[in-house]
């Protein structure tokens, strides 16, 4: 079932959809579930949509996003698809079972959880709510902070379903899960799904996640992703985001690492009419190692904004932050990434760039890297840089022979691997250069009907 | 092959080309010497495609049509190879995409297919051995790293590749030691034939011990102020340029 809403006041609004709906959004959630979603709400009426006084939220303006009569997703609307015409996975290295959220909500509703070997769970997160309430209950809202951004909140008040993975201590998934959240509807629709997680101590797994748009309507998403990663867990991350020009999302990533573990999270942006990625990392032990990394590309009238927070509680952790972009036409971007190291947190390394190239003089970004730094023995640094291609490379390519075109796409695509090399899953990372190489020649899909099989 | 007639050429507004006359045929090797800040590297530049300089006068032909007209990239592929003076680092593409690139595109411009992977590695190889260039040098990014003796060897194995008629070696020879010098000028004497012809920019006389010219032409401001056979270089090498910067001043 969904709803239509009418365009009054935008917070009004969804604060009426809430109180509306609300039987039906607790009818199936469990009652510890319900009472974070309550807590939620209060704080998403407090707090509303952050505009643009905001400092996090500076340069992207989600009220006006939010504005518009999107259909909420309130139960799984029936849109059955043919899985295997659209993904036909031919990376031998991934999971062959390939999990699907349509519009938020997980896709294979005869099956809503699946036992992997070892005893680790895939599913919906919904259903896992239901069955593993001591596990949800455990880690479920914990990360995610509802108090302070009125986006996490409204995503809590209106949580339904996701992706849910445990990893039990001790266990090893080898190959890469494939996730692939799909947004297919005849009509504007907001989409927000709750994900969680978890990797208990020692335990290893791989994660790589599309978003696709497979109609031509125009789509909101605001997402939240919990991950708790145990002790001398690893956790790797990939992430790409190909939807079409008149989608917008809102993506949030909250990562709590215990001691010795390891997260390395890639987010490539290809494409999207407005994206925002938040990525909140707590080193919440010592020894941990984080690299967020991210790659965007964008042209015509994109917006990018991604925002790190890497918060250093605990001695002797290091952090990687590195985020490069190519923007073209008059897309716009921002970037602002803080790190923040703790009185205690001594031997910290903490390190953090942000590297653009503007292909035009409308193109235009905002970067603004941040060191907050409490304790005295530590390593760190920021930098940021904004420029355009480098004249005597492009000369010297062209010397050789190689037309100006070629010449810049090998110097854009150089620019670029920095980030994709990053990527752990050798089969992957090859699959994403040769996207990338697509995308800077203008040969990638931009459209609903996506046919690129990304993985 | 290359004819150069009352070239002048500037670079914001300043003339560093005074009225330039070359003649260049197949088979010829001409050096060009002369003090710093005497227009040698503009020239190669110029006649690179660089578009920082502006020609504001005269003509270069190239195989009888106007070299002018012509984009960097079609004039590589035309078969006119620059050696530069400052190779540039270019990290993220790797020397072996690069060449694969290079020598792909300028065979598109022939007419001609591109090559397989093993035929271009098979011609990598072949190329490398001809310089002595360090098998790992070709696995990195383009001059990336590479001391100054590798860049320049490097530009030599390009030129290898590639296969110009007409090559311009920018101050090859700068920031070389000696064992540098005789693999870079072997390299350039190995290449020589009867079809192509180079051009040697230089300092010093020394690189020309190991690349024989059949013509030394002194540049100074500008202009081409004196032209004569190899023994010329010696001649400069003993007496300095001043000589003939005051048989210029005079004229």
């Amino acid at each position: 079932m969904s709803l239509d809403t009418v365009k009054i006041d935008t917070k009004e609004k969804f604060i009426e959809l809430y109180e509306e709906n609300q039987d039906l959004l607790k009818s199936d959630s469990p009652e510890y579930v319900n009472k974070i979603r309550e807590k939620a709400f209060g704080n998403f009426q407090k707090l509303g949509f952050p505009n643009k006084k905001n400092e996090q939220y500076k340069y992207t303006d989600l009220n006006k996003e939010f504005e518009n009569g999107y259909k909420t997703y309130i139960s799984p609307k029936n849109i059955r698809f043919q899985v295997n015409d659209i993904f036909r996975c031919d990376v031998p290295e991934l999971n062959t079972k390939v999990i699907l959220l349509l519009n938020g909500w997980y896709y294979d509703r005869e099956n809503l959880i699946h036992e992997l070997p070892g005893g680790a769970l895939i599913g919906s997160f919904q259903k896992a709510a239901e069955l593993y309430p001591e596990l949800v209950k455990r880690h479920f809202a914990k990360y995610a902070d509802t108090e302070k951004d009125g986006m996490v909140a409204l995503n809590t008040a209106f949580v339904k379903d996701g992706v849910f993975l445990y990893v039990p201590k001790g266990v090893v998934i080898e190959k890469p899960i494939q996730i692939i959240n799909i947004l297919m509807d005849e009509e504007e629709g907001l989409t927000q799904h709750r994900n969680l997680y978890i990797l208990e101590e020692n335990s290893q797994a791989s994660v790589v996640v599309c978003d696709h748009t497979l109609s031509t309507p125009n789509f909101l998403t605001n997402s939240v992703s919990e991950f708790y990663i145990g002790q001398n867990a690893h956790f790797d991350f990939s992430r790409m985001q190909n939807e079409h020009n008149g989608s917008k999302q809102v993506s949030h990533l909250y990562f709590q690492q215990e001691r010795n573990s390891y997260v390395n999270a890639n987010t490539i942006s290809l494409h999207g009419g407005l994206i925002r990625n938040n990525v909140n990392v707590l080193l919440n032990g010592e020894g941990c190692e984080n690299n967020t990394y991210g790659l965007y590309l964008t042209d015509k009238g994109q917006h990018i904004d991604n925002y790190v927070h890497m918060d250093h509680a605990y001695p002797n952790c290091t952090s990687n932050q590195l985020f490069k972009g190519v923007l073209d036409d008059f897309a716009t971007g921002a970037f602002n990434g803080k790190v923040l190291v703790r009185k205690d947190a001594q031997k910290t390394q903490a390190f953090q760039a942000n590297n653009n190239i503007l292909l035009t003089d409308d193109a235009d970004i905002n970067t603004k890297p941040q060191l907050e730094i409490y304790a005295d023995d530590v390593k760190c640094s920021h930098g940021a840089t904004v420029g355009q291609l480098d004249e005597d490379a492009l000369f010297y390519l062209r010397a050789r022979g190689i037309n100006k075109k070629e010449a810049k796409l090998l110097l854009m695509y150089a620019f670029a691997n920095d980030v994709i090399k990053a990527i752990q899953v050798p089969a992957l990372k090859e699959r994403i250069q040769d996207l990338v190489d697509k995308r800077l020649r203008g040969e990638l899909s931009r459209c609903n009907s996506c046919q690129m099989h990304c993985c | 092959m290359l004819s150069i007639k009352n070239l002048h050429a500037n670079i914001d507004g300043k003339e560093i080309l005074n009225g330039i006359d070359l003649e260049v045929k197949a088979g010829e090797v001409h050096a060009i010497m002369g003090p710093n800040g005497s227009g040698k590297s503009t020239l190669a530049s110029v006649l690179a495609g660089r578009e920082l300089f502006e020609v504001t006068e005269g003509k270069v032909k190239y195989f009888g049509n106007d070299l002018l007209e012509l984009s960097p990239e079609e004039r590589a592929s035309e078969g006119i190879f620059i050696g530069f003076q400052y190779p540039i680092e270019i990290p993220g593409v790797s020397m072996v995409n690069f060449m694969k690139t290079a020598v792909n595109e300028q065979r598109k411009h022939k007419g001609l297919e591109p090559l397989s992977s093993q035929d271009f590695l098979k011609l990598m190889r072949e190329k490398k051995a001809l310089v002595e260039l360090d098998a790992a040098l070709a696995n990195r990014s383009v001059n990336e790293g590479f001391s100054g003796g590798e860049k320049k060897r490097n530009e030599i194995f390009q030129m290898a590749m590639l296969e110009p008629k007409l090559s311009i070696l920018d101050e090859t020879d700068s920031g070389l030691d000696i064992d540098a010098l005789r693999v870079v000028a072997n390299g350039v004497n190995k290449l020589k034939s009867s079809e192509n012809a180079t051009i040697v920019i230089t300092h010093y006389q020394r690189l020309l011990e190991y690349i024989v010219p059949d013509f030394v032409h002194v540049l100074y401001n500008g202009k081409i102020i004196k032209s004569g056979g190899k023994e010329l270089a010696l001649e400069l090498e003993e007496k300095g340029y001043d000589w003939l910067k005051k048989g210029e001043l005079v004229q």
